[in-house]
């Protein structure tokens, strides 16, 4: 053969296969599908109550000026359980927090709030995830911080935890 | 025992970790008109489970996949395009919902790299099969 280095070609190759396959191994995967509306208006939407005593949550309720968080949750949901304590934190601190039921029984969300207490201003019932999909929330629980004229700023994926609530603080203070 | 174990099972009751409420209509039925019906599965055979993740919406009985198919169903019953209703999910969702990636970006290399694969083949055989000449 008059070209000897085209026999390196198919070990590059390999190599660079094998360079791939040890980044992947090597890089953490993010598993959680992030939702593209951040930036973006929030979807218009109006949902029935979740449960009686607390009203229910259309879009136009959270362009009031005044910037909140939006929780999706259920009660079904444990690490919505788990995130309770932190949500009543995120209240004391001044924030406002509207949310979202997901496939959910009134009763059952009463018994939720009976049992982990109600951080809620407004719960809206998104029965049949419409609105979840419209948000382009990928499970529960989720959090939103949305600001003063109803745009989606952050989204936040799984349960808030101890650490998690100074930078939600921040954030919505940062959207006044 | 035997007969306690089977009375045990029989009053075992799943667990519904995915909630109690109703499961939209046009989730499991299909639409009256047959052509809407095969241009909605066709799209819902391209497009991912946000929850399940590897399956289709198509194929998979998680309740987001069926809210998913529902959105399909409503849409094209609307009238409205396949391509737009991809488009509609890829902006809640990013391009990761969907099964075809556009042929730009890095979606435009994982189409190209087959082509160029081959080509590079082509031209190593080439040279291999002139020697043998």
């Amino acid at each position: 053969m008059n070209r000897p280095w085209l026999l390196w070609i198919p070990l590059a190759v390999v190599a660079f296969i094998g360079g791939l396959a040890m980044y992947g191994l090597a890089v953490p995967k993010d598993e959680q599908v992030h939702s593209a509306m951040i930036g973006q208006k929030l979807p218009a939407f109006s949902l029935p109550a979740a449960t009686a005593g607390v009203e229910g949550l259309a879009s136009g309720d959270m362009a009031d000026g005044k910037p909140r968080l939006l929780n999706i949750f259920a009660s079904w949901c444990l690490p919505c359980k788990a995130e309770a304590p932190y949500l009543e934190a995120l209240k004391k601190a001044g924030i406002e927090i509207d949310a979202i039921a997901i496939r959910d029984r009134p009763e059952d969300v009463a018994a939720f709030l009976n049992e982990f207490g109600n951080p809620f201003r407004r719960i809206g019932s998104d029965s049949e995830m419409a609105v979840q999909l419209k948000l382009g929330s990928s499970g529960v629980p989720e959090t939103y911080v949305i600001g003063g004229d109803g745009t989606i700023l952050y989204q936040h994926i799984g349960d808030i935890r101890a650490e998690h609530v100074p930078m939600l603080i921040e954030k919505v203070n940062a959207a006044k | 025992m035997r007969m306690l174990a089977l009375i045990f099972l029989m009053l075992a009751t799943p667990v519904f970790a995915q909630g109690s409420g109703p499961t939209p209509a046009l989730a499991n039925r299909q639409l009256p008109d047959p052509a809407k019906e095969a241009a909605a599965t066709k799209l819902m055979h391209s497009l991912r489970c946000i929850q399940c993740q590897g399956q289709s919406i198509a194929d998979s009985d998680a309740q987001m996949a069926g809210t998913m198919r529902a959105e399909v169903r409503q849409q094209i019953a609307a009238g409205q395009k396949p391509e737009a209703i991809r488009g509609w999910m890829i902006a809640r969702y990013g391009e990761w919902v969907s099964f075809e990636p556009d042929m730009k970006g890095a979606g435009l290399l994982l189409w190209l790299t087959p082509l160029l694969v081959l080509i590079a083949g082509i031209w190593l055989a080439r040279g291999l099969f002139r020697r043998g000449a």
